[in-house]
């Protein structure tokens, strides 16, 4: 690969496009480039690997068992990226794509705009909001966040710790958190005991998978460790301005706990915020309960010449992620004219044989750590939108006084999704909390309708686009 | 098959504000939006509540719209977030003095004096974030500012409060004359009849026009829009600029609103707008220069609407030339927000009476036929 470090550098016109340098976004760029198309993989870190593979020969935990061995599988393709013609610019951000594949590249307090012909985004997934009373509250984050520290910083915690919520990425984070020597004083786990019913229909398949050992395994080392409490129905954090305790409800039972930290993780959605900004349709998944981009077999969305791949099409895991970059990178090509369809359909076979092996434990996850509703809707005083400080008991409010239908006519009314974060943070639950209080789905009632920038941009860095002839046309304004 | 006395397409605030008006008036009323009112130009602008600098042919509209706008709470039981903080446009040189000056002069000869040349001085009391090389500016004092979408949404809610009904989500497929009415089919089936057809259907009112013989040379553009995140507040009037466009507004809240009419792309069939960012990047150097403070600021949204803009710039207000009972009320170029509480009320004198006091000659559906067999 050839590394860029500054706008200056790129290429105006790319044949492909890929943005984000976690497994998907590595696979596609490295068969793209070494299919003889040019390649440019643009990513915010400073290394690739994404989130999964964080600071993979860069990190200061140089105990491999540490990060668990699934971690180091980023190795190989991190290392097949590096010795490819692919053109790579870390530490910088897309803030926009087109629906003509015009891509706005900012780095280093300047930006430029690149032309695709084609695009991949890997953009991944996000953590799953948790709105739970006192989420704001000093000392508490995403699991998720405590695990970039880990990886990147090699930091923990101090003081006394409380991980509470559910999924596979939850127990996998306990596990490198112990690993490194640290402790909880208590994991609460909130999986739905009535979610067994539904997922029981899926086991077989499970137990087919190769996710069951790893799991099972997982498990055990973390229980061994740390007190592990099933079956909690209710939380909340405790403390003024700063947390200070977990109550939660257990077997009809409220209790407390002290601590200085709460990690909270219930699972992880795509992050369709530039699918979504880009004009992509989406479809909720009422499996994954999330939005996903609607998509072909091949990551193909509804806007031509772009594609997703990884776990921003659907949440499937690392492995399965760098399946579906290779399907995207061969679809590239075969657009691009440098290989034939027939060879794109021949080579996809193998890669969608592996990756029907991931495929088959989803369905029983997905059913198991499927969050319980009033963990993913805001109660009446708990916030929904942090930057506009809205609450979930504002929403209902507005929902029936005013007769709002969706999360775009709530934003005049409460400022909800207008602030800093522009809803990519809270839609999930602002959708469901008004699903909730109209009583009908999610899908009925519809997502924000996400604007660029999808990163932040200052003015000065968006003033220095070159001027072109066009800018010259304009008229008086209302 | 629903009768009513007017048919009006469109839910942006023009289509809005004339069925107010017009069961005010004691009409019987029905509205259609294809999408719901307010998605469009309406809800999305600027939200500049303007008289500095309108087209003169548009002053005594825009006169008599402020008064209704300086008592917008009594019309529809909401004060549409409306702020009066005046409006200015910045002088960068004395050539841009002597031009703030022709046209005060140029508005004092007209018979109006709302527009007043500021020195240096009285410049930097009001604007004191502006640059170092402004050196005063053309002022309308009473102008100001208001919430698009909460405005139109007050309308909206006015007009049916008091009996008019509205129709969201269904788009008119097709609509023709029957006899004594109007017919229009919806895209669920239904058919809506009535002797008076309100076309206020903005950026596809062109399509509505033209179903009925009458071509009017619309532009189909999506003017751009950027929000910044909150500031400390350092402004209090709405800012453009003498030799460059401009619209530039602090909110309450402390975010910050940047525009300047400079277009983006629309596609009117899929409601879809794309950004053109080299032109973002004009608009965001023009504030880095005007308001060297906001350097730093970070953009969260950038964002277009859908309008309609005619080939002389100003609306098509008024009846129809080639079919009795229809009356047009659209392309208002960028600058209709202001207008939409006098255009409602104009549109509902036209309907009933047949008549306004307000002169509106100049915005003839006629002055296209005129200009074509010229």
């Amino acid at each position: 690969m050839t590394p860029l470090g500054h706008v200056g550098e790129l290429a105006g016109t790319y044949d492909l496009v890929v943005i984000g340098a976690g497994p998907a976004g590595m696979a596609a760029a490295t068969l793209a480039a070494e299919g003889g198309a040019s390649t440019l993989l643009v990513d915010e870190n400073a290394a690739p690997g994404g989130q999964i593979y964080r600071g993979i020969g860069a990190t200061p935990l140089q105990r491999r068992e540490l990060l668990g061995e699934d971690y180091w599988k980023g190795e190989a393709l991190t290392k097949a990226f590096a010795a490819s013609k692919a053109a790579y610019f870390p530490r910088a951000s897309v803030w926009q794509l087109s629906p003509d594949l015009e891509l706005g590249i900012s780095s280093g307090g300047r930006t430029a705009v690149v032309q695709a012909r084609r695009v991949v985004m890997a953009t991944g997934a996000m953590e799953r909001p948790f709105p739970v009373k006192g989420w704001t509250l000093p000392g508490v984050m995403t699991a998720g966040a405590a695990q970039i520290l880990l990886k990147t910083s090699g930091l923990a915690a101090d003081g006394k710790v409380v991980l509470a919520g559910s999924g596979p990425l939850l127990w996998l984070i306990a596990a490198q958190y112990l690993e490194s020597g640290k402790r909880f004083e208590a994991i609460l786990d909130t999986t739905p005991g009535s979610n067994w019913a539904g997922a029981l229909a899926d086991l077989p398949r499970f137990l087919a998978s190769p996710y069951l050992a790893k799991g099972l395994r997982l498990m055990a080392k973390v229980r061994r460790k740390a007190r592990v409490l099933t079956g909690v129905t209710a939380l909340e954090a405790l403390g003024s301005g700063r947390l200070s305790g977990v109550r939660y409800t257990r077997g009809g039972k409220t209790r407390e706990i002290e601590a200085d930290h709460l990690f909270l993780h219930q699972g992880v959605v795509p992050n369709i915020n530039m699918a979504s900004a880009s004009g992509c349709e989406l479809d909720f998944d009422p499996r994954q309960l999330a939005w996903k981009p609607k998509l072909d077999e091949w990551g193909r969305t509804s806007v031509a010449g772009i594609s997703v791949a990884g776990d921003g099409a659907e949440i499937a895991g690392a492995e399965a992620a760098a399946e579906r970059g290779r399907i995207a990178g061969l679809d590239a090509l075969a657009a691009l004219g440098r290989i034939s369809a027939a060879e794109r359909d021949r080579r996809a076979g193998p890669v969608r044989a592996v990756l029907s092996r991931y495929d088959r434990g989803r369905a029983f996850l997905d059913r198991l750590y499927q969050p319980a509703q009033h963990f993913r809707v805001a109660g009446d005083d708990t916030l929904a939108c942090r930057c506009e400080e809205v609450t979930g008991g504002q929403i209902r409010d507005a929902v029936k006084a005013l007769n709002i239908t969706g999360p775009n006519q709530l934003k005049s009314f409460l400022r909800c999704g207008m602030g800093p974060c522009q809803g990519r943070l809270c839609g999930l639950t602002v959708s469901e909390t008004i699903a909730e209080a109209r009583c009908v789905s999610a899908e009925t009632v519809g997502y924000y309708r996400l604007r660029a920038p999808v990163k932040p941009i200052t003015l000065a860095e968006l003033a220095t686009l070159e001027k072109s002839e066009s800018d010259v046309r304009t008229v008086a304004r209302g | 098959m629903s009768v009513s006395d007017v048919l009006i397409i469109g839910g942006g605030l023009h289509g809005c504000s004339a069925a107010l008006h017009l069961t005010m008036r004691g009409a019987s009323v029905t509205l259609v939006e294809k999408d719901y009112a307010g998605r469009h130009a309406s809800g999305v602008n600027a939200g500049g509540v303007r008289r500095l600098g309108r087209h003169l042919a548009e002053v005594p509209l825009s006169v008599a719209s402020m008064e209704l706008w300086h008592r917008i709470e009594d019309l529809v039981d909401d004060d549409c977030g409306f702020e009066s903080h005046g409006q200015i446009k910045l002088a960068e040189s004395e050539a841009d003095l002597d031009a703030c000056r022709r046209r005060s002069a140029e508005l004092r000869a007209a018979g109006f004096d709302h527009e007043e040349v500021i020195g240096e001085k009285e410049l930097r009391e009001l604007v004191p974030a502006a640059a170092p090389h402004v050196v005063g500016g053309l002022i309308s004092r009473a102008d100001g500012a208001a919430l698009p979408f909460r405005t139109v949404q007050a309308f909206r809610n006015k007009a049916r409060k008091l009996g008019a009904r509205i129709i969201e989500g269904t788009a008119v497929d097709d609509v023709r004359r029957e006899r004594a009415a109007f017919a229009a089919r919806l895209a669920d089936g239904r058919t809506l009849r009535a002797p008076v057809l309100v076309n206020a259907a903005g950026a596809w009112g062109g399509r509505i026009a033209a179903r009925f013989g009458e071509t009017v040379p619309v532009d189909v553009v999506a003017p751009m829009l950027m929000i910044t995140e909150r500031r400390a507040p350092f402004l209090k009037p709405v800012v453009g600029a003498t030799s460059r466009t401009l619209s530039f507004k602090q909110f309450s809240n402390g975010t910050v609103l940047i525009g300047g009419g400079y277009l983006g792309h629309a596609d009117p069939d899929t409601n879809r707008t794309v950004l053109d960012y080299a032109r973002l990047g004009q608009n965001a150097r023009t504030v880095r220069e005007l308001f060297p403070a906001m350097r730093d600021a970070q953009v969260v949204r950038a964002w277009a609407g859908i309008e309609a803009r005619t080939a002389d710039g100003i609306p098509v207000i008024g009846p129809s030339a080639t079919e009795e009972g229809l009356f047009h009320s659209f392309g208002y170029s960028l600058h209709g927000f202001q207008l939409g509480p006098v255009c409602g009320a104009i549109l509902a004198e036209l309907v009933s009476t047949g008549r306004t006091n307000l002169p509106i000659a100049p915005f003839s559906v006629e002055r296209f036929r005129t200009a074509r067999t010229a």
